[in-house]
Parts: C-alpha cells; sequence; structure tokens
C-alpha cells in the first residue's frame, strides 16, 4: 500500500499529470485556453510516430519470439471479453438501455493509445523495460471490442438494431489513422533498428515528454470541457462505473499477462490497456453503426472519468501491482 | 444575363456519415458537391463546438449540392437513406444559376 501511494503522489506530481489537470482546470473556469487544432493533430503524430518507432527498435534488438504473437491474440481476446464484462456490469449497477449499454462496453474492450503513451512514460522515468511489441498489442486491441459490442446489440430485442459492419466501417476501423501511424512507425523502427534511432533519436526522444506534456494540456482542456457539458448526464453509478471498469480490466489484463509470462514493465502496460477506454475510434464507430445510442454519455464516461482516472491514479496502481507479482 | 432554375440542397451531418453521404449523392448522377466544415452549434442534441474536440465521432460537416429541379427527388431519397437515424439538418432552397449544363 505504501508502495502505491509513494507511486500515486510521485505520478500526481510529474509535469506530465500537472499539464493534464492545468487544462482540465482552465476548462471548468471558462478559460479561453486552447491549443489550434492543427497543433494538436501534429502533436498526437509525432506522439504516435515516436512510440511506435522506439517499440519497433525494441523489438528489432530483442529479437522476435512465440511471446509476440501470443501477446497479440492475448490482446484481441481482451478487447473481445472486456465488452461483455462491461456489458454485463452496466446492466446490473445502471439502468442504461441496451443500446446504450452496448456503446458504452465497446469503448471499455478497446484501448486509449494516450494513456499507454502516459504508461511508457512512467516506466521509462523508473528505468523499467518492456517488451517493444506491446505497441502492436495496443494496435490489436482497438477493434475487436467494436464486434462484441455489435454482437451484444444483435442479440437484443426487435428495433435496437446495428447498422452492422459494412466493408466501409471495417476499413474505417482497422485503417484509421493513428493505427496505420503506429503499426507504421513501429515497421519502420523493426527495420531500421538502432542505427535508424541514433539517426532520429534528437527529434523523438528528447522532446518526447515536453510534447506529452503538451498534448496532454489538450486532452484536459477536452475532458474538462466534456465534463461541464455533459457530466450532467452521468447518473452516480454511471460514475462508479467508469471508476471500476478500468480496475476490472487491469485485473483480465494482469492475468493474461502473468500467463504469458511478460515483464514488469509488459505486465503493467498490458493491465493499462485493458484498463483504458477509447475516446477515437470506437466512438466514430459507435455512430456509425448504433447512432442512436446517447455520444455525450460515452464520451463523457471516456475521456471525463476513466481517462482521468488511469493518468493520475491507475498507472501507479497497476505499476506498483505488477511490481508486487513480478518482484520487480 | 440568362439565369436559371436549380434547387439548392444543405445537408448538414455528422463527420462519420460525410464520405457516405457524398458517395450516395454521386450513385443518383450528382456532378459536384461542396463540403464545408462546420465549426459548432446547438440543437436536439445539445451544443457543441468543432473546438477542442478530440474525436471526429462528435464533429459535423455541411454538404451542398445544386442540382436540376428534376433530380431533386432522387437526391432527396439518397440523402435520406444515409441520415435517417443520424443527428442532421436537410434543407431545400431554390436558386438560379448561371450555367445551367454543368448541373
Amino acid at each position: 500500500m505504501e508502495q502505491i501511494i509513494s507511486l500515486a503522489a510521485s505520478n500526481l506530481l510529474s509535469p506530465i499529470i500537472l499539464s493534464f489537470a492545468l487544462g482540465v482546470a482552465a476548462a471548468l473556469a471558462r478559460s479561453d485556453l486552447s491549443i489550434p487544432e492543427a497543433a494538436a493533430k501534429a502533436l498526437s503524430i509525432y506522439l504516435l510516430f515516436a512510440i511506435g518507432f522506439k517499440g519497433g527498435v525494441s523489438v528489432a534488438a530483442h529479437g522476435v519470439d512465440a511471446t509476440l504473437g501470443m501477446s497479440l491474440l492475448a490482446g484481441i481476446i481482451l478487447s473481445a471479453i472486456l465488452p461483455i464484462v462491461a456489458f454485463g456490469l452496466l446492466s446490473v449497477m445502471t439502468g442504461l438501455s441496451r443500446l446504450d449499454a452496448a456503446a458504452v462496453a465497446a469503448h471499455y474492450g478497446s484501448i486509449s493509445i494516450v494513456t499507454f503513451v502516459a504508461a511508457t512514460s512512467v516506466l521509462e522515468s523508473r528505468g523499467i523495460a518492456s517488451e517493444g511489441f506491446m505497441v502492436a498489442v495496443a494496435a490489436a486491441m482497438e477493434a475487436p471490442a467494436i464486434l462484441s459490442a455489435l454482437w451484444l446489440v444483435s442479440r437484443g430485442a426487435k428495433g435496437e438494431e446495428a447498422r452492422g459492419m459494412d466493408g466501409a466501417l471495417i476499413r474505417e476501423i482497422l485503417l484509421n489513422g493513428s493505427i496505420v501511424l503506429l503499426v507504421g512507425a513501429f515497421m519502420i523502427g523493426w527495420i531500421t533498428g538502432e542505427e535508424g534511432l541514433a539517426e532520429i533519436s534528437s527529434f523523438i526522444v528528447s522532446p518526447f515528454k515536453g510534447v506529452l506534456c503538451l498534448f496532454l494540456l489538450d486532452m484536459g482542456l477536452v475532458a474538462g470541457r466534456g465534463l461541464r457539458g455533459g457530466g450532467g448526464i452521468l447518473s452516480p453509478n454511471v460514475l462508479v462505473f467508469g471508476v471500476l471498469m478500468p480496475v476490472i480490466g487491469a485485473a483480465f489484463g494482469l492475468a493474461g499477462g502473468l500467463l504469458l509470462g511478460l515483464s514488469t514493465g509488459g505486465l503493467m502496460l498490458l493491465m493499462t490497456l485493458s484498463a483504458s477506454a477509447s475516446y477515437i475510434a470506437v466512438p466514430a464507430a459507435m455512430r456509425v453503426a448504433l447512432p442512436e445510442a446517447n455520444p455525450s454519455l460515452y464520451l463523457t464516461l471516456s475521456l471525463g472519468v476513466t481517462f482521468p482516472f488511469n493518468l493520475t491514479l491507475g498507472i501507479p496502481i497497476y505499476l506498483a501491482v505488477a511490481l508486487a507479482v513480478t518482484g520487480g | 444575363m440568362k439565369t436559371h432554375k436549380a434547387k439548392r440542397v444543405e445537408i448538414t451531418i455528422e463527420a462519420v456519415m460525410r464520405s457516405r453521404l457524398t458517395d450516395a449523392l454521386e450513385k443518383t448522377g450528382v456532378t459536384g458537391y461542396t463540403v464545408l466544415p462546420v465549426l459548432g452549434g446547438s440543437g436536439r442534441s445539445g451544443e457543441w463546438s468543432r473546438a477542442g474536440q478530440v474525436s471526429r465521432a462528435s464533429g459535423m460537416a455541411q454538404v451542398i449540392c445544386i442540382v436540376r429541379p428534376d433530380k431533386l427527388d432522387d437526391l432527396l431519397d439518397a440523402a435520406f437513406a444515409v441520415v435517417e437515424r443520424h443527428i442532421g439538418v436537410v434543407s431545400v432552397t431554390d436558386c438560379d444559376v448561371l450555367r445551367a449544363e454543368r448541373f
């Protein structure tokens, strides 16, 4: 417990978290502070490229083994199962309609890449190594949750129909910009290895945390605006779900990571991925496939509740648990 | 200068549905359209603003299309099939164009 409190305290006082807190506070106070849309997009492209590239370099340095394939498979299974767990929990805890519950559940099976980036940053600052291929696992966990949510709706009563997975939607999900950039940068890092990293390290290693601070400032602004505008639609039970579900997801990630025999860092990252909720790929897919589901509900819950929880308390908890169970 | 009667169809729709809408319009033989970004607004689904949106799921776009009056029904049928279940507004106004052969 002492370790968790210590990790949480140092995490809360890091520039990354304080930047996020500044964004939330500015939005709640109705400040006109904003990051221009194009700048925010550029920051996210930088972060995705850097994290993908470094993951690829790590795989090039350590080689490929069966754990990579098994980890990808575990990620896909976790992403497919977690929405069913979330849906069951929402059905028991809240009075959400089947459509809303399925749409929310999809977000909790998929992942937040920014939470993943923040977790890798915490690991790096503590000198804890992790499997480079976790970047690929993150990409693999984006889509299966959407299929699970649509399956949950298809089992429902008449009148609550999903539009279905047409070819255009499948393409949009699998080839969304974030996944293409992450996987593409991962492949470039894998191909070019340490030499490639040495060539561009002054660009993608040194400025990384500073860029992450600015990006999280923007995320704080967005989360704060979401809470200001949509916070009223979240009932107390839904709010509790937004904090409870990531912990349950992390427990699933922990079990999967232990079965795979991941390192302390890898275990913590799989817990973080399983605990995080999507707010980019899945909301877009839900608007197409389940347009009657309430977007304010799932966006506010994912971005305004679960994302800040994971960023501030979740990541230190997952790290402390990973350290405890691996003896790291 | 001689002008010709035409119909101006303005469709405000969720950004995620934009390409589906324009694909449907093209299938009806529409020869051109214009897509505009929407900065923000307010309606039955509440207030929203483009500024700071982290996901295009909550963004909106506007598709403007000018057609000959005899093409209007086909266009509206195609558009309605796409936008029916989604947030948005479809409006039709009379207008005049200079070069009728382009529509």
